[in-house]
This record gives C-alpha cells, structure tokens and sequence, in this order.
C-alpha cells in the first residue's frame, strides 16, 4: 500500500483502504453465497442464504462507491488490488464449511460494525444499518453451528473439519484496517474468540487448536495476498463485464 | 366454501350423503366460491390439484437453475443484486406452493421424491440453456411474461390455498417481467455486440416461450375437466394468444425482431396471426430430450442427496431439543 495520501479521499474524508478492505470483504462473501443458489441443502437455505448474500452486496455497493466506481472497483481491479480477507474467498465446501466462514466473518462483521456504529467517523451511517443485518447473519451461522454440532455423529464430524480447516484464516481479521480510527482491535479480538468459544461450547465442539495464521503474513488479505482460489473467482466474475470494455449493462 | 363442510357427527347413508356433498360442489364451484381445505372435495379434484400445484412448484424451483448459472458472472453489481433476488424470489415461489400443497395431505418431501425420481414433471421451458447474459433478460421478458399470462387467471382458481398464492407470486413475477424488459432494453440500446447478444436470445427463447401454454386445444388432456372445476379459465391456446398480442408491441419497443416471419396483425381477428409451433420439439423436449433435462434433474438430485446429512442434523437436533423441552416441563411437574 502506497501512503496515506493516495488512498484518502480529501474531498469527502473518506478513508479509501477501509472503505475498500469492507466493501471487499463484503463483495466477496456475497458471491461465494451467490455460488450457493440451486445447490442448497433445503429450500429455506435457498432462501437465507440469498439474504445473506444480498445483505453483503448491497454493503459493498455502498461501500465501494464511497471510494469510487462500483463496477469498476468491482469487475476491473487485479487480484493484487483486493483488500478482502482471505477467509471470505475460500471456496464454499460443505454447508458446514459455509456455515463456518460464516459464523467467523459474521462475528467479527458485527462486532466491528457495532464499533463503527457508536463513533461518528465516515462509516457511522452505513455500520448502523449494517449492524441490524449482521445479528441476522450472526444468529442464522449460530443457529446451524449448534444443529450440524448437536445433531448426529455426521454432521459434528463435519463442523469440527470446517473449523478446524478455516481457523488459520481468524487471526487475520483483527490486524487494524488503516482508517478506521482508534479501533482497539486487542478488545475485539477479545470479544470475538469469547463469542465462538461460548458457542461452540454450546455446540458441544471444541476450540479448534493450532494457529490463527497460516505460513503468510498475518493481515495478507488486507495487503493484497491472496489465496489461489482466489483467482479463479475473479475471473469468473470478472469475465463478461472485461469481454465488453466500456459497454453499460 | 362452509357449504360444503361435511357434516361428520351424521355419517348414516354414506352414498346419498356423497351424492348431495357432490352436487353442492358442483354448484358451489360453478357460482364461484372458494374451495378451502377442510371442504369436502371430488378425490379426482383434489388429485388434479396436487398434481398441478406439484409441477408449478417443481418449476419454480428448477427454473432457479438456468438463471442461478449467471449470478457469479453478471456484468455489474446492480444487475447482480437484482439477478440474486429474482432467483431468490422463484425459491420463496417455490415453498408458498409446496405449502399449499400440503393443505391437501401432500407433503413437500413427498412431492420432492416423485420430481427426483422422474414421476412429476416441471415446465419444459427450463430444459432450455442459459448461454449468454442476455439469456437472463429475455427469461425475464418472455419466460416470466408467458408464465403470468398463464397464471394471472389462477389467482381466481377455485382452490383457495392456491389461488392465494397465486396472488403473491404474481405481483413479484411481474417485477422479474419488468426487469427483464429491462436488462433486454440496455443491451438493444448498448453497443453492438450488445445488441447482438439480446437478439440471439430472443431468437432462441421465443419459441419455447409460446410452448410453455401447453399443447393446442385439440390435444390437451385435462383442460375440460380443470375448466369445469374452475381450476383453469382459459384454454391453452387463448393463453397463447394473449401472450402473443401482448409480446410483440414490447419487441418492437426492445427494438427487437422476433423470429416468425409469418407474425402480422390480423385486423378482422383482432389478434396477431403466428407461425406454426414444432409441436414434435416440445413433445421431444416433455419426453425428456431436451438440451439440459438430464443436467437440470441431475443437479437438483445432487443438491438434494449432498444436503441429506445437513436435514438429518436438523431433524435430530430439534428431537434432542424436543426431549430437553419434555424434560425440564416433566422436572417443574415434581
Ligand atoms: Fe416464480
Ligand atoms: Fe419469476
């Protein structure tokens, strides 16, 4: 990332590399959900799992165009241009492997918002709406957290190889987001891991063990380090508004 | 439809008892009363019904497919969102008419296993392929115009579950109707290859599109009966008609040409004159032959099978939840 100066925009004072690290984050989970539609376990899913996705899109809408052009931000960037966490663009899996992206992201989304939401900084606004979707997306990941890790000796399996497999993918979302103020990301952080270790408890799963961070840099995501599934999202989303170049849809 | 309640505590003479539950249907069916589940009802009736409401909601649930395939590719987000809802209302279509269904002793997993196993069918239209954008507009423009043309008249069905729910669904498919004119409307007017893109598509759905009113009158199995019973109010073919009358003015608007070189306005009809529909394609295409039959079938499968274990949980969750709740009551009991 090149200094403060080329990723803040004077005019309106918003912080570019926070709008951008949000509005990927959100951009890029709303198309893994996206990927879900037709595929889902049950019709009801169908339906949730649309919420979701539609929640998340339309925050990215907002946030990306705080910083610029949507499409363009959207469909025109590099890989090495995303800010998202690299926990959003792991491919869906199993549902519990969904369910277990979502439960981490949507923990930390409302605790995050629900900071950004009490100051008056650039993101007061939108996290404030934000934050009402988030405890729907919270309560959705809980509620299947505790059926797949209470309901039979299959789907418990299934939760505990989903945690595990994405926990290296959690440490990265606490490194502080240049532009959102003075976070205190240790206090969240600290709450996150109290929310997930309670409910797993509940769940009757145990804390996955091992490390927060893979063998990359802590915070890659956030600086444009991605993972190789990554790309291929990209060129899957970003393939028909490139064939056309500056055509309107 | 409280006429028709059968009156239970009197069951002696079962016969003259059926005969007379039987001629108030008829009437009451035929002055236009509504039909609720509690009523008493022809099993024929009741049969038709299922089997209707079955492959309307067998449909909207398969007709996620073609258009889901382009949600992960659309050009921007905004057309991205609006794709993401649509494809999400046909979901929300889909369990209203499972649940009406169930008011006539039918369950959803019932009906789920006869469409797996092939014994009920859905709308022919969705064995079509979605292979370009402009697919998703002209399935907005022609596929969800043609299927409220179809069922607009169903929201006056004489079944009420049904025709409720008809009312619902309606209003959003107009939305998706709109929409799709829409999408259709941005690319006629975009660059060339745009332009190009929305042709084609209308080119290859326009046909399917006036298939999905069901064979001619003179071949149709179950219109009489359905008319009688007020489940249908039009025939096939005065669908298709009216579907015909109402598209080709929208086209021309579309700045779009639709592929019938024999379509011109009939002044002494009052309708349009068409081209002769390749019946032996649309019986080709129920029958299972059609591009993505197998595909559309296999998917919807594979989504059911891989989710098994995810219903298994549910269900045993909610026993384990169940027994806690009997547990604590039986506890505050002693
Ligand atoms: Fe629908
Ligand atoms: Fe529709």
């Amino acid at each position: 990332m090149t200094g403060t100066d080329t990723t803040r925009d004077t005019t309106r004072d918003i912080p570019a590399a926070a709008a951008l690290a949000l509005g990927d984050d959100a951009l890029i989970l709303s198309h893994r959900l996206g990927e879900w539609a037709g595929h889902a376990p049950v019709l009801e899913e169908e339906v949730a799992l649309a919420n979701i996705a539609l929640d998340l899109l339309g925050q990215a809408r907002v946030l990306l165009s705080l910083t610029g052009d949507e499409d363009e931000l959207a469909f025109l960037r590099e890989e090495r241009s995303f800010r998202n966490l690299q926990l959003v663009e792991q491919p869906n899996g199993d549902f519990a492997h969904t369910i277990a992206r979502q439960l981490f992201f949507s923990l930390y989304q409302h605790e995050l918002y629900g900071e950004l939401a009490l100051g008056d900084g650039p993101f007061a606004p939108l996290a404030a709406k934000a934050v009402k979707e988030t405890a729907y997306h919270r309560d959705h990941a809980e509620q299947w957290t505790l059926r797949l890790g209470d309901g039979t000796p299959e789907s418990r399996a299934r939760m505990r190889a989903a945690l595990d497999a994405l926990w290296r993918y959690t440490g990265e979302m606490f490194q502080p987001v240049e532009g959102l103020g003075d976070l205190d990301w240790a206090a969240l952080e600290a709450r996150w891991l109290a929310a997930v270790t309670a409910l797993l408890e509940r769940a009757g799963l145990a804390l996955p063990e091992g490390p927060r961070t893979g063998a990359w840099a802590a915070g890659a995501g956030r600086q444009g380090l991605h993972t190789e599934p990554f790309g291929r999202l990209l060129a899957e989303m970003q393939h028909l508004h490139r064939s056309h170049p500056g055509a309107s849809w | 439809m409280t006429a028709v309640t059968p009156d239970t505590g009197h069951g002696t003479g079962h016969d003259t008892d059926l005969g007379q539950l039987a001629a108030a249907f008829d009437a009451a069916v035929a002055a236009d009363e509504r039909v609720e589940p509690r009523d008493w009802m022809p099993e024929e009736y009741r049969a038709t019904l299922v089997r209707q409401m079955a492959q309307h909601a067998h449909s909207e649930i398969i007709g996620m497919q073609p258009e889901a395939n382009w949600i992960t590719r659309a050009p921007s987000l905004r057309r991205k969102a609006i794709l993401m809802a649509k494809v999400q209302d046909e979901a929300g279509h889909g369990l209203y008419l499972y649940s009406a269904a169930e008011t006539l002793g039918t369950s959803r997993d019932e009906l789920l296993d006869k469409l797996h196993a092939g014994k009920q069918k859905y709308s022919s239209i969705f064995n079509y392929p979605t292979l370009t954008w402009a697919d998703v507009g002209a399935i907005g423009w022609l596929v969800d115009g043609a299927a409220i043309t179809n069922q607009v008249p169903i929201c006056r069905c004489s079944y009420g579950p049904y025709a409720r729910a008809m009312v619902r669904i309606c209003k959003e498919e107009s939305f998706h109707q709109r929409q799709g004119f829409e999408l259709l409307m941005a690319l006629s007017q975009g660059t060339e290859a745009q332009h190009a893109m929305a042709q084609d598509a209308v080119d290859r759905w326009w046909w399917p599109s006036l298939m999905m009113f069901g064979p001619p009158d003179d071949a149709s199995s179950h219109s009489a009966q359905s008319m009688a019973w007020r489940i249908k109010r039009h025939s096939n073919d005065e669908l298709r008609q009216r579907f015909v009358d109402i598209a080709v003015p929208q086209a021309e608007s579309l700045g779009l040409t639709l592929p019938d070189p024999d379509l011109k306005w009939n002044e002494e009809r009052g309708h349009h004159d068409f081209g002769a529909i390749d019946w032996a394609e649309f019986w080709d295409v129920l029958k299972g032959n059609g591009p993505c039959n197998a595909e559309r079938i296999g998917r919807r499968r594979a989504a059911h099978e891989e989710g098994a274990w995810v219903r298994e949980a549910a269900a045993a969750y909610a026993d384990k939840q169940a027994a806690k709740d009997n547990g604590q009551t039986e506890e505050a009991r002693v």
